[in-house]
């Protein structure tokens, strides 16, 4: 690669290519052509470079320049000043919210300079189309040092010791289930990288799928050389399916260079990995589930024990480790486990990726030490709430977990805090809530997720969230009676305590966090019948304020239910009884004369 | 189905690319997922027609194949349209007002998800999270990804899949 005076990252992460990059990439080759530079300067398609919503980026190296929300017709300044010319361009440069600054370098930006990248070490650094560059970034090191220099139960220990624990949702340590799959009696064994990422609002497991797919399949090898597989499966979305292609083109470059096959390595181990592509299904995303569908059945749950590390895959012994506890791995055989140890807090060792998504300024993937607080995440590397707004909860754990208020901003996020709250982490999910989410509102949202996914195997889960749900329902319909908040109390705990699987006995998170930090928002639609946040369509009245009313008549011509009357040049009334609440006569009103309540 | 579609069957490249498929697959372990799939390219949907042969191609009852095909939810049983819309009605994107998109999209296509226009020009669907949730909204026209969608910009989008 030296050959190449510079290099220009492309971003081409989900988000960026929704906001065009590809146009902004084929600018930026026709130019380089035009110039005659296309030797010079190497054109790198990236994976997610993490700040979606300032798409679509370039980063030129060297130095490390970011350009944000490039549109094609930017490139040709971007080629002539500064590739050519040597002079940054400043307006396309990311401006500091607070001093207003022009920040020129990645690593200056607050959303990056909080953060310390393992799992997402090569996402937006290399092109993960190419082997070459993973090599060059220390790959498959760490899987010539455990084939060469360790025993299965050295790399094993190096795990345990690290104290990294599962980045899929439950946080098992990885380690232990690592021994317990090489300890089980039986043959073949398996090893399964569950890429399902069901919960809504993540994205990290495709971002490192899409960004870094070797380090997940180098991973997978040194896990099958330390459990005693000979195969591999990973399980993908089948939402995703640019991670597919690259993993598929990964897969097909290991083989060709021996790092999958047969006696990798020159070694008497032989590994070799398979994709399977899910239907869309949540529940799959549950380890047990997930092996049903991959055997081709329905992606039904069973119970536990036994665990899969016993009997999993046709009822063999099975490893299953999400894609970022994977990701992980490869850094830790290298770096050793002590290194690992000196991230993160007493408990949580390392880092998380967070999803940071919903009602805030920079969304986006970043990956922090574990106990980083919240209030940093949302407000440093997040960027706080747009438009002057007050944050109201943080959503994490999606459909399994909970929300946590304002009031608990400061809370480390590892496992133990989270859960004490009544949040999880889960998959790492932030979605950031504002004055203008209704509570009530996003628990019904969930509520109508899990009921929609629950596979109806247990009476608990497809019964009773069907029950919650119908209350909810009538709750943002203006139809909630006294009683209902102890109602829906009841039966969360109940369903909690006797579902079959996760799914169920995390579907009332949502509703119960809710009820224990927001309870005034529930009392406000029950007893009266309004939606403070002013969501809920049916709680809302709209009415004409007079003073301001010059009797236009536009109103009225554009409601769909002749619910406004008034004489020509006089003062308007709406009849509640017949207003749809579509909001139109709001838009139109010349006069503002229109208040919504 | 017609038993129309029987007597072309020997004609028709689907038919015999289908039987690649199950060749290919026949003797691997856990194949009924990825042949459904496959077969659901081919075809666009999976009449009951082509779930018995895919049934019978790879020796496990046609219940086993009905009961996956039913199980998740993007096995499809109706034939689609010629552009489908997908709406995401994951979490990022309900906080950022997809409730709103999905009104505006119902009112101008006439139907509602899961449903196919009369003209059969579109398919609308939701779906729960296509991972670009920091452009939120989110709107997918057969591939191509529209973030940051609002009710007032929809018909654009829609006007350029004909
Ligand atoms: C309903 C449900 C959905 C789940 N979805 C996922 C998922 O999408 N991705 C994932 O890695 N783990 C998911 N899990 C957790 C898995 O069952 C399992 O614990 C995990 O894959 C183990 O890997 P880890 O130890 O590396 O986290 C889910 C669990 C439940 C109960
Ligand atoms: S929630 Fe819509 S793309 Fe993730």
């Amino acid at each position: 690669m030296e050959r190449f005076r510079g290099h220009v990252l492309v971003c081409a992460g989900a988000g960026c290519i929704s906001s065009g990059c590809f146009e902004v990439e084929k600018a930026l080759k026709a130019s380089l052509a035009k110039h005659n530079l296309t030797e010079e300067f190497r054109v790198v398609e990236t994976g997610c470079i993490g700040t979606c919503d300032l798409g679509p980026l370039l980063v030129v190296y060297p130095g490390g320049v970011f350009y944000q929300k490039v549109e094609p017709q930017d490139v040709e300044e971007i080629v002539t000043e500064h590739l050519i010319g040597g002079q940054v361009v400043k307006r396309l440069l990311y401006k500091d919210p607070k001093s207003g600054e022009e920040l020129e370098k990645i690593d200056q930006i607050p959303f990056y300079s909080k953060q310390l990248r393992i799992a997402l070490r090569n996402c937006g650094q290399i092109d993960p189309d190419s082997i070459e560059e993973y090599i060059d970034k220390d790959g498959y090191k760490a899987l010539e040092k455990a084939l060469k220099e360790m025993s299965p139960q050295d790399v094993i220990q190096q795990i345990k010791d690290s104290g990294l624990r599962g980045r899929g949702g439950a946080g098992f340590p990885a380690g232990l289930k690592w021994q317990f799959t090489a300890d089980a009696p039986g043959k073949p064994k398996y090893v399964v990288c569950n890429a399902d990422e069901g919960d809504p609002g993540a994205f990290m497991d495709r971002s490192i799928l899409e960004g870094d797919p070797h380090s997940v399949i180098e991973a997978m090898t040194i896990a099958g050389f330390a459990v005693g597989a000979e195969k591999g499966f990973v399980y993908v979305r089948a939402e995703y399916p640019l991670a597919v292609q690259r993993l598929t083109k990964a897969l097909e470059q290991a083989r060709q260079r021996g790092y999958l096959g047969e006696k990798i390595l020159g070694s008497d181990f032989s590994f070799d990995i398979e994709i399977r592509v899910g239907a869309g299904a949540f529940v799959c995303g549950e380890e047990t589930a997930l092996i049903a569908s991959i055997e081709g059945q329905r992606g039904e749950p069973r119970p536990k024990p036994p665990f899969p590390a016993v009997s999993g895959l046709w009822g063999c012994p099975t490893l299953i480790n999400n894609v970022e506890t994977f990701a992980n791995i490869p850094a830790i055989i290298l770096n050793g486990s002590g290194w690992l140890q000196e991230i993160g807090t007493e408990k949580s060792k390392g880092t998380k990726v967070f999803a940071i998504a919903g009602n805030v300024n920079n969304t986006g993937l970043a990956e922090v030490p574990m106990g980083t607080t919240l209030r940093e995440l949302v407000f440093d590397v997040g960027g706080g709430i747009p438009g002057g707004k007050k944050f109201k909860a943080a959503q994490t754990g999606g459909p399994s977990g909970g929300c946590i208020p304002e009031e608990f901003l400061d809370t480390p996020l590892d496992y133990e805090s989270l859960s004490k709250l009544g949040a999880i982490m889960g998959s790492g999910g932030l979605i950031v809530m504002d004055e203008d989410n209704c509570m009530v509102d996003v628990a019904r949202f969930f509520l109508e997720f899990t009921q929609d996914e629950s596979c109806g195997k247990c009476t608990p889960c497809r019964v009773g969230t069907r029950r919650m749900l119908e209350i909810l329902t009538r709750l943002t319909k203006g139809q909630g009676e006294d009683g209902d908040i102890e109602k829906l109390e009841a039966l969360g705990n109940l369903i909690k305590s006797t579902a079959l699987c996760g799914l169920g006995q995390s579907a009332p998170n949502p509703v119960l966090s809710t009820i224990k930090y927001f309870r005034d928002e529930y009392e406000a639609h029950i007893y009266e019948k309004r939606c403070p946040a002013g969501i809920c369509q049916s709680l809302l009245r709209y009415e004409i304020v007079a003073e301001l009313c010059q009797g236009c008549g536009l109103c009225v011509r554009v409601c769909p239910t002749k619910a406004i009357s008034g004489q020509r040049r006089e003062v308007h009334v709406i009849d509640q009884e017949l207003c749809s609440k579509c909001g139109n006569c709001l838009s139109k009103c010349p006069f503002g004369a229109i208040r919504k309540y | 189905m017609g038993n129309c579609q029987c007597t072309t069957k020997a004609s028709d490249p689907r038919w015999q690319k289908l039987d690649e498929i199950l060749a290919e697959w026949r003797d691997k372990p856990g194949n009924v997922i990825p042949v459904l799939h496959k077969a659901q390219e081919l075809f666009g949907y999976l009449p009951r027609e082509v779930q018995e042969y895919v049934a019978a191609g790879l020796g496990v009852p046609v219940t086993e194949v009905y009961g996956v095909v039913t199980f998740y939810s993007l096995f499809t049983m109706q034939p689609k349209g010629r552009h489908t819309i997908s709406l995401c009605m994951g979490t990022a994107c309900y906080v950022k007002g997809a409730q709103a998109i999905l009104d505006a999209l119902r009112e101008q296509l006439g139907v509602g998800p899961g449903e196919t226009t009369e003209d059969a020009r579109f398919t609308f669907e939701v779906m729960r999270c296509m991972g670009a949730c920091g452009l939120a909204p989110v709107l997918v026209v057969d591939e191509d990804i529209y973030g940051k969608v609002t009710p007032e910009g929809l018909a654009e989008i829609l006007e350029k899949y004909e």
